[in-house]
């Protein structure tokens, strides 16, 4: 471990003063399960945590008329142990389940794993076809920025020097919709996503009237496919058009060759893993599933 | 299912029991080599190659000794005088001492990313990483070779200057005074190859490569050293073999091994890869230099760099049989890499390939390779997986083409008492017919499988197994209870397998002896917790020490009834009769031993190489997703000879755990290296063993056919089970998606790859 | 990587298997380094220090984590079970006298981490199938069994557990 300070904030706005304090090698401290491991293994260069655990609204899940916010250091054992998260946003919690083991999901969170900005993140591509928020805070007070907007790069993001998450808000999806995430690994626990793939659509009967697709470890960010919605939207369903979604889903990856997948196979992966997706939110939009 | 061929009644043989060390290993109590503290104690760290293989141009470490808290650095030149060429005997292995120094610390070559580089001591874990940071080495980086065909040519890197082959081949056309990567180019010949090849009908051959794997014991390589002022050594380590590392520490420190004590802690997990020394030696020069106690541990990351993975390999095999399924003759060509320095398995795979069946004409030839790679260890059977499953493999497609059930053709063809192996020597009695027979007549062979993509697989393994040294001594305590010293680590059920041999001998319940592992200055020679030997040969002990104990017991007896001795009896019931009906049982006559000349202390060492080797069966369902090319274990049914299950719980755990791993190498184990030669998946994140929810329940049929070298019938368990998963995996997937593949692991993106449309 | 900071030592008060312990720790020690170097309980095992082996597993409050990947410092005011704390007054829990009964452990090396793990399980699942059981535990890696047995043995402190009401 390369030598770290470790600072206790109790307000967002000590967090941000200790931040921005702490200068370009300050990070916050919520589950750890990234940041620790990367400064332990000299990985990251990082002098100081600021454990952002004791302030309230980081720890909160609050449901209302519009949706859920969910504190950006609340552990996915709480976000999948909530069951209006799960019946509403199973997408997400499908991905919140299966992030590191057991063990992993007592501490990690849906904050850390945006911040983290993995072009493998599994929460990241549920969230951005849920339109999920960020709300930053920062030296210069509040913004929101749209999930689909905050990865940059690979492991970098929109936060400047003293901002961090507060939470994630998810909209209240609509009537007739529904969401789904998978992903592949080679285990069937305990992996970095190969690919995963995130889902959302909206129906009228047999057709299609909004439909978004997201992508992870195709691209140095989890992606938007908008030429996926595109095969689909207002189309009537069937084997034809979701495999047509799918071909899109594989036009849009350009994924790298490394030792967790080659690029032929992350390609074909984005279109199975798209259509299976695909197939299992159009039955939860249909209240199947 | 157990079918006993010489059915034999014991009491405690063949039970159960809890074991004796049980307790302190579910309640946390149990003192592995990490936990070791010692007072004075300094904490270390080891600076590691960032280079596949380069030359140390220099060590400058003035910075890392100034950092405070930093009490010493040391580097190869520590050790001193260089080590010389003489051997040390590992076990399942041998490594030459000069090389074995140069593997603990690089001397003025890296020759693998990890090498171990400097050693640093200091008041703090913290301090000691943070001093690594601060040691300045500079490198000239060379050309370096990993694959083992690349390795051969003579345009590749040469790793060790004075390597020259040694040539055990008839045919080798080698040169042996010429530079070289090929350490060993060696053939292994019976009868006559192109006669048994014009014999026959059907002729199959393939080529195979299989990747290395490392050994995955959760427990990372440790060791705490105190180099006493008197000169004295103590070593607390987690070591399958304390005598080996005594031997080792001897020819690497070069002090005589009466100044070395190593106290063997409890070891979690080796399978071969805890025969050797890393820490041990550095540790030692650490506390040499400080005068403290110095406590090392690796990192998960240097073990998988550093510590021993198994060789990977590139083989070819060609199989002849007649219509009527005999198989007429058989090629192997075994290509092994060894690592940075010779001595991989090849040996091992070469005499176990073909052992299965009675080949009248076949010829083995291989080759022993060093590449800029760790240096391989030993690994449950070492060399037999990769070679096994070549053969089984082509055994499977001849049976294809032969249209005979895979069983039945192998069946037709098993080796029996009598058949000569590889090297001539007949076989003594085996169990292979009895464990194909039991594949044949299985419920889960007869089942019908359904569904889409699915299949089924077979293969048969083979092991020699281990004789060799062991020590023990054992005393009756005045309550009745025997203790019992062993020089073994345990580290599976060896302290219960070996009470329970003692307990049958005496006639008394597991609970009445108390197993022991102690240090080496408190018992005789005793050799490697390795090869399936320690239940055989500390059994084998034990039993010798029980007939002992039986003798003067009834001596005593006789003494205290004033009777002859001959005509006094030791009982099975474990007590002691005489004339006119007087007995007294083992408890009554111990609490009597103290006042009637004293009381009962035996030791025995022995030797032994009736070993019986060991056959495994498997049968293997999957189910392969064509989509993703991921492989589901269905259901798998391990058959193997145990001879005697001392206790069979521990016997099942052994064969359970040799499919898992065998599963693993079959599927998504593997090194993965980058262009610049360093792995790139030095963690268990990316090197993907089995985890908890990727393997069903593994059913065990455990055949008894008793060894005849052996008091108890004990054959050793534990390397086997990791023979025939890869060829039966492999035959289920070609039975599930029709395509065959001879590079493992198998794994989704290598089936993904080959079968999926461009 | 730079050295910029100095850490310091630090006092830590926190409630370790029912009693209120106060240790001296480093500033970066882990959970685990500060366990097993700082208060000695040394049976949570370092496998891999990255959260990948689940040997180091303990309860937080009351919630399965890797000691590894916590920061000593985080404990401060909290409430912290190991292996160690596991068997009451009233003899070994139902889960460690499954353990041995089961012949789940071979090396012990992971046993403590599962042990941890599989209390969680119960805490959380009384009645886990052996499906929940693969899946809770996947996170805790175990190279000599296979498995087959630590499941059984899970399965069987659930039952027992379960019949007399503990």
């Amino acid at each position: 471990m390369q030598p770290v300070k470790y600072k206790r904030a109790t307000s967002v706005a000590e967090a941000v003063s200790l931040l921005q304090g702490g200068g370009e090698f300050a990070r916050p401290l919520a589950g750890g399960t990234d940041v620790i491991v990367q400064a332990r293994e000299r990985r990251r260069d990082i002098d100081l945590f600021v454990d952002i655990k004791h302030i309230p609204e980081l720890m909160a899940i609050s449901h209302d008329a519009n949706g859920v916010t969910i504190g950006a250091a609340v552990p996915l054992h709480l976000v999948y142990g909530d069951a209006k998260i799960v019946s509403q946003w199973p997408a997400v919690t499908e991905a919140a389940h299966v992030i590191g083991g057991t063990a992993i999901q007592g501490r990690a969170t849906l904050g850390g794993n945006l911040c983290n900005s993995s072009p493998a993140a599994d929460s990241i591509p549920a969230m951005m076809v849920l339109d999920a928020v960020a709300h930053i805070a920062g030296p210069n007070g509040k913004r929101d920025v749209s999930v689909r907007e905050f990865c940059t790069a690979p492991g970098r993001n929109v936060l400047a020097l003293g901002e961090f998450v507060v939470s994630i808000s998810l909209p209240k999806p609509p009537a007739g919709s529904g969401g789904a995430w998978q992903r592949f690994i080679p285990r069937n626990e305990m992996d970095i996503a190969v690919v995963n793939a995130g889902v959302w659509v909206q129906l009228d009967g047999a057709n299609v009237t909004d439909a978004r697709f997201a992508l992870g470890a195709v691209a140095p960010t989890p992606i938007m496919v908008p030429a996926a919605a595109e095969a689909l939207i207002g189309k009537p369903l069937s084997d034809a058009t979701i495999a047509a979604a799918g071909d899109a889903a594989k036009a849009a990856a350009k994924p790298i060759d490394d030792m967790r997948g080659s690029v032929k196979q992350r390609k074909h992966l984005a279109k199975v893993l798209t259509e299976r997706t695909l197939r299992h939110a159009i039955e939860r939009a249909r209240g199947q599933a | 299912m157990v079918s006993t061929e010489k059915p034999r009644q014991y009491k405690v043989v063949g039970t159960r029991p809890i074991r004796p060390d049980g307790v302190d290993k579910v309640t946390g109590r149990a003192a592995y080599g990490a936990d070791t503290k010692a007072e004075g104690m300094l904490f270390g760290a080891v600076l590691r190659s960032p280079h596949a293989h380069a030359i140390i141009k220099s060590i400058d470490t003035s910075k890392a000794e100034a950092l405070p808290g930093v009490k010493a650095v040391v580097t190869a030149r520590d050790f001193g005088a260089h080590a010389g060429g003489g051997v040390v005997d590992l076990g399942e292995t041998r490594g030459q001492a000069n090389y074995m120094q140069d593997n603990v610390l690089a001397n003025h070559k890296v020759l693998y990313h990890g090498h171990a580089v400097a050693g640093v001591a200091a008041t703090d874990q913290h301090i000691a990483e943070d001093a690594l940071a601060l040691i300045d080495v500079q490198y000239e980086v060379l050309p370096f070779v990993i694959d083992v065909r690349e390795a051969m040519l003579d345009t590749a890197p040469i790793l060790l200057d004075d390597l020259r082959t040694t040539v055990r081949a008839a045919n080798s056309t080698l040169p042996t005074d010429k530079p070289t990567n090929i350490a060993l180019h060696m053939s292994l010949e019976k009868g006559d190859l192109e006669k048994g090849m014009a014999e026959a009908d059907v002729i199959v051959e393939r080529e195979f490569e299989t990747g290395m794997f490392h050994q995955g014991y959760i427990e990372p390589q440790n060791a705490t050293a105190f180099w006493n002022r008197d000169g004295e050594i103590t070593v607390w380590t987690s070591t399958q073999g304390a005598f080996s590392v005594r031997d080792a520490m001897a020819a690497l420190c070069k002090v005589p091994v009466s100044k070395i004590k190593i106290v063997p802690m409890e070891i979690g997990g080796g399978f071969g890869g805890k025969l050797g020394v890393y820490l041990e030696p550095i540790a030692a020069l650490l506390s040499r230099k400080t005068g403290h106690p110095v406590k090392l541990w690796m990192t998960r990351e240097a073990v998988f760099q550093a510590t021993g993975p198994t060789s990977a390999t590139y083989m070819r095999v060609k199989m002849g049989a007649k219509r009527d399924g005999t198989f007429t003759g058989a090629y192997a060509y075994l290509a092994y890499e060894a690592g940075a320095f010779p001595g991989s398995p090849m040996g091992a795979g070469a005499q176990c390939a073909f052992a299965p069946y009675n080949i009248p004409n076949q010829t083995v030839e291989g080759f022993d390779v060093v590449i800029n790679g760790p240096k391989t260890a030993a690994y449950r059977a070492p060399g037999a997986p990769a070679s096994e499953f070549a053969v089984e493999a082509v055994v499977n497609e001849l049976a294809e083409q032969l249209e005979i059930d895979p069983i039945e053709l192998r069946l037709r063809n098993a080796s029996k008492e009598g058949t000569p192996n590889t090297v001539g020597q007949p076989f003594p009695r085996i169990g292979a017919v009895e464990v194909m027979d039991a594949m044949k007549s299985h419920p889960h062979y007869a089942s019908e499988l359904t569904g889409e993509d699915v299949g089924r697989g077979v293969a048969v393994g083979f092991w020699f197994n281990g004789g060799m040294e062991s020590s023990s001594s054992a005393a009756v305590n005045s309550d009745g209870t025997v203790s019992l010293i062993l020089g073994s680590t345990d580290i599976g059920g060896s302290r219960a397998s070996l009470a329970m041999q003692l307990a049958e001998t005496l006639g008394l319940t597991m609970d009445d002896v108390k197993p022991q592992v102690v240090d080496t200055d408190s018992v005789g020679w005793t050799h490697v917790t390795g090869g399936s030997r320690t239940t055989f040969a500390g059994g084998w002990v034990a039993y010798e020490l029980g007939m002992q104990i039986r003798e003067q017991m009834r001596e005593r007896a006789a003494q205290i009834w004033e009777v002859d001795a001959d005509k006094v009896t030791y009982g099975d019931d474990g007590a002691i009769h005489g004339p006119d009906s007087k007995t007294m049982s083992f408890a009554e006559l111990s609490g009597q031993l103290a006042a009637t000349g004293g009381r009962i202390a035996v030791s025995a060492s022995l030797t032994k190489n009736t070993q019986g080797p060991a056959y495994a069966g498997h049968i293997v369902d999957l189910k392969v997703d064509r989509d993703t090319g991921k492989v589901e274990i269905l259901r798998y049914t391990a058959i193997q000879d145990v001879g005697t299950a001392i206790h069979p719980s521990y016997v099942e755990g052994q064969i359970q755990g040799g499919v898992a791993q065998g599963i693993g190498m079959a599927l998504n184990e593997e090194y993965i290296y980058d262009d610049e030669g360093r792995l790139r998946n030095g963690s268990f994140l990316d090197y993907r063993m089995p985890v908890a929810n990727d393997l069903p329940m593994i059913d065990t049929v455990l055949i008894e056919v008793p060894n005849p070298g052996h008091p108890y019938g004990v054959r050793g368990v534990g390397e086997v089970p990791i023979v025939p998963p890869m060829a039966a995996i492999q035959q289920a997937i070609y039975d599930a998606i029709g395509t065959r593949f001879y590079v493992t692991p198998i794994s989704p993106r290598r089936i993904l790859e080959e079968t999926m449309p461009d | 990587m730079s050295n910029r900071v100095k850490t310091d030592r630090i006092v830590i008060t926190a409630k370790i298997n029912g009693d209120e312990r106060t240790f001296l720790a480093d500033e970066r020690d882990s959970l685990l380094e500060a366990l097993r170097e700082r208060i000695g309980l040394t049976g949570a095992k370092e496998g891999c220090n990255n959260g990948n082996c689940g040997a180091c597993a303990v309860l937080l409050n009351g919630v399965l984590v890797n000691s590894c990947c916590v920061m000593a410092a985080e404990i401060e005011g909290a409430e912290l079970t190991t292996v160690e704390g596991l068997a009451g007054p009233e003899g070994l829990h139902p889960l460690q006298q499954a353990f041995l009964e089961e012949a789940a452990l071979q090396c012990g090396i992971c046993t403590p981490g599962f042990l941890m793990a599989s209390k969680a399980l119960l805490d959380e699942n009384p009645h886990p199938t052996e499906h929940d059981a693969r899946f809770w535990l996947a996170g805790n890696l175990c190279r000599c069994t296979g498995y087959d047995k630590i499941i059984r043995a899970v399965l069987k402190a659930a039952d027992q557990m379960g019949s007399n009401g503990r």
